[in-house]
């Protein structure tokens, strides 16, 4: 493909750099000398992401959830207002919906289309939720992925995989460890994987974060 | 498609692999607030390019591919700046520049694509419906593996921007979105793994009764 063939070419420092380096130096000196992007702003985007969103938001959500009933309802009623209450409201989370897992139901959230991920509560998706293998086979074949990812539902707990087709974002309240009575919120967010807010994996037990 | 293979989960993965992932990042979004196209349009521009190229390219060279043919289509670049790597001809202008004292207030505000409704929602919680079986050329958010597909009407969202116009420039055009969900049975056929269940949230286009 010819958009491909850009030739190599040596840096100041005598290093070579890959197309795909090149193309995107090429794009940001063309946008930048012509006043359409602001590298500042660059930056400051990078560090948003980088630093700033991530799945501690979205673990705060859930542990509150497991100790407040009353936000466990607001959020289940009204993911967006409940999660926006805590400070996450943003980007890519305007229309949130909050899935609870029960031991009857285990819901998987997957995006077959393209990348669509919660980022106000979870940060960026991960390169596997990105990639074809997860977004072909989680509508396909969701057991089969769980048990990639370590987990083994019992055969009489329905799977309800959520395809993220439109701008409706779906977290993923994962059912609350035993042996967790009387926790702090803090202690417990630390259970919250992002995984168990995707729907891939499971909250920690208080065994695997070594309490007792 | 189907043959991927397993699903491979990097322990401890960075927000971004290199550092050309963080520009190509930061450039697809600060060109996105320049407001010259939408989201719906720059999702299109990805997942239009050939298959061949978008299956072996990485995430971000995906995102850095749709971006050279945005700033192609919309005049914003030539083909020969590409090539050489700097600009040869004077700027046309944009809507607006995204500085970097306006970024938080930009990601706090987000994009909202739910609109007011104008008409009355044509289903209803627990409808059944049947998905249209329809092949565009175009942007369309309906997977294939769901059309034609009865399914129930398990949530009313609301109205909001509809992508398949929006993506072309032919509009906001707003729909009914409705969250409806599919037995895995109905999707892979009987063979199926009878205790799942799968939903898409559709547009009331995309629909019809039952």
């Amino acid at each position: 493909m010819a958009q491909d063939q850009h030739h190599h070419s040596q840096t100041h420092e005598g290093s070579e750099l890959s197309p795909i380096e090149l193309r995107v130096r090429a794009l940001e000196s063309i946008l930048t000398e012509k006043g359409y992007v602001d590298p500042a702003a660059i930056d400051a985007l990078v560090e948003t992401y980088e630093t700033k969103v991530g799945p501690r938001n979205g673990a705060k959500v859930v542990a509150k959830a497991w100790v407040d009933p009353e936000f466990r309802a607001w959020l289940l009623a009204d993911a967006t207002a409940a999660i926006a209450s805590l400070g996450f409201a943003g980007r890519q989370g305007e229309h949130m919906v909050a899935l609870e897992n029960t031991p009857d139901v285990h819901n998987l959230v997957v995006c077959t289309l393209c990348s669509c991920y919660p980022w106000t509560v979870l940060g960026l998706p991960p390169v596997w939720y990105k990639s074809p293998p997860y977004r072909s086979r989680a509508v396909l074949d969701p057991r089969g992925v769980l048990a990639e990812f370590g987990v083994m539902l019992p055969e009489a707990t329905r799977i309800r995989v959520w395809d993220s087709t439109a701008e409706l974002r779906y977290l993923v309240v994962p059912m609350r460890p035993g042996g967790t009575g009387g926790w702090s919120e803090a202690a417990l967010a630390d259970l919250v994987t992002r995984d168990s807010m995707i729907g891939t994996g499971l909250a920690l037990s208080p065994e695997t974060v070594g309490v007792s | 498609m189907m043959g991927f293979g397993r699903v491979e989960p990097e322990p401890n993965e960075p927000w971004f692999h290199a550092d050309w992932e963080r520009r190509a990042f930061g450039l697809t979004l600060a060109m996105g607030a320049t407001r010259t196209w939408n989201l719906d349009q720059s999702r299109h521009a990805r997942e239009s390019l050939h298959p061949a190229d978008y299956l072996t390219s990485s995430y971000y060279a995906i995102w850095t591919k749709a971006l050279e043919k945005q700033v192609l289509a919309n005049g914003l670049v030539s083909a020969e700046e590409l090539k050489r790597g700097h600009a040869l001809s004077a700027p046309v202008p944009v809507r607006r520049v995204l500085h970097a004292d306006k970024v938080a207030a930009g990601f706090r505000r987000g994009g909202p694509a739910g609109r007011p409704a104008e008409v009355p929602a044509r289903f209803a919680l627990g409808d059944s419906v049947v998905t249209r079986t329809i092949n565009p050329s175009g942007h369309t958010r309906l997977p294939r593996y769901a059309r034609g597909k009865r399914g129930v009407i398990e949530a009313v969202r609301g109205v909001f921007v509809f992508p398949d116009t929006n993506a072309h420039g032919r509009g906001e055009c707003p729909q009914w979105l409705y969250t409806v969900a599919f037995l895995g049975q109905e999707l892979w056929g009987r063979e199926a793994d009878p205790s799942v269940v799968v939903s898409i949230d559709a547009w009331e286009s995309y629909l019809e009764p039952t």
